[in-house]
């Protein structure tokens, strides 16, 4: 019981970083950005790219390495996505919001197919795994560093929160969202906040990749789509647009996930994911923390 | 010294010309009026001044600055505000983020604090709501807010557009009493307003517009002695 409360955690917070990035985007420009998954798949090749190229890492060190890898991919998946915003959103600005939509898959399918052109189409082995001394916690068997990993991407989105909440920026992010033009009107350069937005996100879905990567133990070009497909369920659950609600999706799936595939067996795991999504879709589609506000006129 | 400079300026939507050799000129400390029905193309006017909206032909210079091709953002830091139509408020942000807001380009973090409790001072009923959502004031109190949150910029000239809309008549005193103070303090303002009457009694001179081009000015008080006036638009 414990164990699965952890593990459904665990992955939950994977799930809740890069929900995390769907739901910035598609509050800022309302854009459901499908590419938000391979960002997650690039960022773990990154991490395995690194870490290859360091050589053979002691064990003792490996989660020092982690962390480290971790940063470098985020820096990059971050611009890589500045650069797709810059590329393939923004001379779509103000287009049908199909053709941007259909864009979205088109840099989907040029990531992955792009990265199976350069790093082959085989499934590869990640380097460094989480092994380490494990606790028993009331029942639940738990590594060290998966405590370490867990601890980071929360610390990621107490960071992330108070930047949106506190920062000048983050408040520009948020009126954004609300109302483009009036913003225009507070002197907010409104593209260079959606670039900013574009960056954290896939950094956070970068910083994702890397912990899988390590996790699982495991990466191929194909690993994002699902992701993507499971971050968009969390963000819809949670509230898209919901920075919270985000967060909160992703741990609710993984938990989902976690006591489902107990109970009726592994191979349920994505129908319960999905089976979610339909539901909240059908019964409360502005998800758990949808915006609910009176507005009088 | 001209604050705010329209020549011969022609917008267009798409095909359809919503501003036709548009000429305009607010002096530095004046409070202008313009007036006009539904379509005239007053706040085209004023999205022009702030370039939310493009002129195809002709120039708009603010503070002595050409900016017919600048940003929105450029149109901020120089000074000119637009108070939009709709108050336009952020409404799941509280009325202090909203505040804020209007300081965005302000570098002195200082300051805009200052120029809030300034704003706080000038409408006190903003102070009692601070932390409240900016979407469940009331109309009049939003307009204040969108009021305020121009003031925190720190404008060297205010456009206001509409601000009495749907507001009741005793709302639409104090909002006028607050923009005429807001010139008393010494920023220009310029008024767009469908309540010619509300308008007049607070601002020294006032176009009007129709069709896209300004057809009459003149100063507040001839005007609301011109029989065309009366008849357009301050009723019988």
């Amino acid at each position: 019981m414990t164990q699965l409360l952890w593990d459904g955690l665990f992955v939950g917070s994977f799930y809740a970083l890069i929900a995390l990035g769907y739901s910035m985007v598609y509050g800022i420009i309302k854009l459901l950005n499908f590419a938000h998954g391979d960002i997650y798949m690039l960022g773990a090749f990154i991490g395995f790219a690194a870490l290859t190229s360091f050589g053979g890492i002691p064990a003792s060190l490996s989660i020092g390495a982690l962390i480290v890898v971790m940063m470098l991919s985020m820096l990059l998946t971050g611009g890589a996505g500045v650069l797709i915003e810059r590329l393939a959103y923004r001379p779509l600005r103000g287009a049908p919001r199909l053709a941007v939509l259909i864009t979205a898959v088109g840099v989907s399918f040029s990531l992955e197919y792009g990265v199976a052109a350069i790093a082959g189409p085989n499934p590869r082995a990640f380097p460094v795994r989480l092994e380490g001394d494990v606790f028993d916690v009331l029942g639940a068997r738990i590594s060290l560093p998966q405590i370490i990993l867990m601890l980071i991407a929360a610390a990621l989105m107490v960071l992330l929160n108070f930047y949106i909440q506190k920062t000048s920026t983050g408040r520009a992010m948020r009126s954004i969202s609300l109302d483009r033009n009036a913003s225009l009107l507070m002197g907010i350069n409104v593209n260079a906040v959606i670039t900013r937005t574009f960056f954290i996100g896939s950094a956070l879905a970068g910083a994702a990749g890397v912990m899988a990567g390590a996790y699982y133990g495991k990466i191929d070009f194909l690993m994002g789509f699902i992701i993507g497909l499971k971050a968009f369920t969390a963000a819809v659950i949670g509230g898209i647009g919901n920075i919270k609600g985000a967060m909160l999706g992703g741990l609710v799936l993984g938990l989902v996930e976690a006591f489902g595939s107990e109970w009726f067996g592994g191979q349920w795991r994505d129908v319960f994911a999905f089976g979610v999504l339909i539901l909240f879709l059908t019964l409360r589609p502005t998800g758990i923390l949808g915006e609910r506000v009176t507005e009088r006129v | 010294m001209a604050m705010l400079e329209f020549d011969d300026v022609e917008v267009f939507y798409g095909k359809v010309q919503a501003l036709r050799g548009m000429n305009l000129r607010v002096d530095e400390g004046e409070i202008v009026a313009l007036l006009g029905n539904n379509g005239a193309g007053k706040t085209t006017t004023l999205s022009t001044a702030s370039a939310l909206v493009r002129a195809h032909a002709g120039r708009v210079a603010f503070n002595g600055q050409d900016v017919t091709r600048a940003h929105p953002w450029n149109v901020v830091s120089a000074g000119l505000i637009h108070v939009p139509e709709g108050r336009r408020i952020f409404s799941t942000l509280t009325v202090l983020e909203n505040l804020q807001l209007g300081g965005y380009l302000v570098k002195e973090r200082g300051l805009v604090a200052k120029r809030i409790e300034r704003v706080y001072e000038l409408l006190p009923l903003l102070a009692e709501r601070r932390t409240q959502q900016g979407g469940t004031l009331s109309g009049g109190e939003q307009q204040m807010l969108a009021i305020g949150r121009g003031l925190v910029a720190g404008p060297k000239m205010l456009m206001l557009d509409e601000p009495s809309m749907g507001l009741a008549p005793l709302i639409v005193n104090q909002v006028m009493q607050v923009i005429s103070e807001i010139r008393d303090q010494g920023t220009t303002v310029l008024l767009v307003e469908q309540n010619a009457r509300a308008a007049l009694k607070v601002t020294d001179r006032a176009y009007v517009i129709d069709g896209g081009a300004t057809t009459i000015e003149g100063s507040a008080r001839d005007l609301m002695a011109d029989s065309r006036i009366i008849d357009a638009y301050l009723g019988a």
